[in-house]
């Protein structure tokens, strides 16, 4: 009988993080991914100067990555499934209007500000639903962009259903593209090296166990309250990037695509990697910009391909990539 | 209440709906004992940690530590004053390699008040101070057992891992839930020495157990527990002895 046999490659030693390096060969092995990547993405605005339609396309995609890199943090590596993430994007949005058509401050200042502060807001509105998990968390999360848009709506606040408009757009389009990509890079080798820092793995024992974390005495809310505002500080950059992009914020920010796709990013890019979140929006946005010609008909397409994912390769990409490229198959006889 | 009494608990009751976990229990805990808690299954020893450790919000009575009172404490506030417990349900952190289980200790507010492991120092390298610890505990240094995820670990090292997790917090007292069901007989000898050594460190065990033969090995006082209600405390060759325990263990004797 034979029997498929997985192998290490020889340069992983003990633990992953602490590596024997020995060669040329070695190291490329090592720095050759994520430098692929880094490089890929800043050269991606100038290969594509002969389609201005698709650069276009790499802010939303960046975007995108972004709230699904907060959605995967928190879902993979806290344990709470936000299904919110809309309402990070609207929060920091309609922010980001208030302090530069109200309060007239300059572009570079109010992103930053827009998205610390909204931050700061979405972790003390998302307070009550911390002891919450699993699923009751999904579903309350899910209510808050809802909410938002129904209190703007009946309220006729900040704009009502017409938003707010006329806010500074970025000073030209490579300053548009690099903001996007490298807070993009920054947000993404940020959370991979913080995940794995002794804060970080607390954060990951409170999905793992979260009884063993108080009985440690730490406080379970703090770490939870924590991790949602990190989460939400990367959702907030992207809705106040995207108010400036459009030169608008309206209701339309807390629509539920900011929510779904970025879910779908993960499930196609793999899940609990990071990258996988951001693969997956390079692979999931672009697709739905090519199927735009379909009208309604491309979410039909879009459901194939999210269904053939989970029922064929639910790890996603990115873990199945990870396996082939870390370790080798052979048949050894039984 | 004596001088060198570091716990004492007094009338705690518990009800969940109309079921009464436990009853009035009270008693005294000295510095630097091993305190056995015995009694047939459901009779309330688990629920009785739960309430001191604070899992659990006890219904009435009172918990005091050292002169504190710290009845209805969050659990995270009890474990920082230096009471640890183990659970009854073993679940390491899973996705986590076993020696970076003990970081989560070792981060916690605790550890860096009372400082660090053996050198490790107070802001000592995290990582070597977790080896370390686990080497005490009786994992193999040189092995590969600690870089192992603690998923794969076989039960005695998950046990063993359970108390490791404790020890990081420098506690003062340790609650044992059921450390040795489920060990095999070798396994629980080698857990032994284990206790005894914390014994001599100074620190004070609360164990409860199900195996009263190695128990009564280690422990200086028990109690025995049966329907939530204290039957009897002292030495563990009396309370076996007891009437009411060998009842509540075997039944009632036909008349």
């Amino acid at each position: 009988m034979m029997r498929k046999e997985r192998i290490d490659r020889g340069v992983r030693v003990r633990t992953a993080g602490l590596y024997a390096i020995a060669s040329w060969q070695e190291i490329l092995y090592l720095v050759g991914p994520p430098l692929f990547l880094i490089v890929g993405a800043i050269i991606l605005p100038i290969l594509l100067e002969f389609a201005p339609y698709w650069k276009r396309v790499i802010n939303i995609v960046c975007v995108y990555a972004i709230i699904a890199l907060s959605f995967d943090f928190l879902a993979n590596f806290v344990g709470l499934v936000c299904l919110g993430g809309a309402f990070f994007v609207g929060i920091g949005g309609y922010l980001s209007a208030i302090f530069n058509v109200y309060l007239h401050f300059p572009v570079y200042l109010s992103i930053p500000l827009a998205t610390i502060s909204g931050a700061v807001i979405s972790t003390v509105l998302l307070m009550p639903a911390l002891p919450l998990r699993g699923v009751y968390f999904a579903i309350v999360t899910l209510m808050y962009p809802l909410l938002a848009t129904r209190v703007i709506e009946a309220l006729n606040i900040m704009g009502g259903t017409n938003g707010i408009i006329g806010l500074d757009s970025l000073p030209n389009a490579y300053v548009e593209h690099y903001m996007v990509i490298i807070v993009m890079l920054i947000f993404l080798y940020g959370m991979r090296r913080f995940v794995n820092q002794d804060m970080g793995l607390v954060i990951r024992g409170v999905k793992d166990n979260d009884q063993a974390v108080r009985a440690s005495g730490i406080s379970v809310t703090k770490m939870k309250a924590f991790a949602v505002f990190v989460s939400s500080f990367m959702g907030c950059f992207a809705g106040a990037y995207i108010a400036h992009m459009y030169s608008w914020a309206g209701i339309s920010l807390f629509a539920l695509d900011f929510s779904i796709i970025p879910i779908a990013s993960v499930v196609i890019g793999g899940g609990g990697t990071l990258l996988g979140a951001v693969l997956g929006s390079f692979i999931l946005v672009p697709i739905s910009e090519l199927l735009r010609n379909f009208g309604t008909f491309r979410i039909v397409i879009y459901c194939v391909i999210l269904t053939g994912f989970i029922v064929f390769k639910s790890e996603g990409i990115m873990v199945y990539a990870m396996r082939k490229y870390h370790q080798f198959e052979r048949w050894v006889k039984v | 209440m004596s001088d060198d009494t570091i716990l004492s608990v007094q009338g705690i009751s518990k009800t969940f709906g109309g079921l009464k976990a436990l009853m009035d229990v009270s008693f005294d805990i000295r510095r630097g004992e091993v305190y056995g808690i015995i009694g047939p299954n459901g009779s309330g020893k688990t629920t009785l940690i739960n309430c001191i450790t604070g899992f659990i919000k006890p219904g009435g009575g009172k918990v005091i530590f050292k002169g504190k009172d710290i009845t209805r404490w969050a659990p995270h506030k009890i474990a920082h004053i230096g009471i640890s417990r183990t659970f009854q349900i073993m679940r390491p952190y899973y996705s986590l390699p076993a020696y970076k289980n003990l970081i989560i200790p070792l981060w916690s507010p605790r550890a860096k008040t009372v400082g660090g492991w053996r050198g490790g120092g107070r802001h000592g390298d995290r990582d070597t101070v977790a080896v370390d610890i686990l080497e005490e505990i009786g994992f193999e240094r040189d092995s590969r057992v600690p870089y192992k995820l603690a998923s794969t670990l076989p039960t005695g090292y998950q046990k063993r891992l359970e108390l490791a997790r404790c020890m990081a917090m420098r506690p003062e007292i340790i609650f044992c839930d059921e450390v040795f069901s489920g060990l095999s007989m070798s396994e629980i000898a080698g857990m032994l020495p284990l206790i005894e050594k914390m014994k001599e460190e100074g620190i004070t065990l609360i164990m409860v157990e199900h195996r009263l033969r190695e128990l009564f090995r280690v422990a200086d006082r028990v109690m025995a527990l049966n329907f939530g209600e204290k039957i009897a405390e002292g030495l563990s060759s009396v309370v076996i002895e007891n009437k009411k325990v060998k009842e509540a263990y075997l039944g009632k004797e036909e008349v």
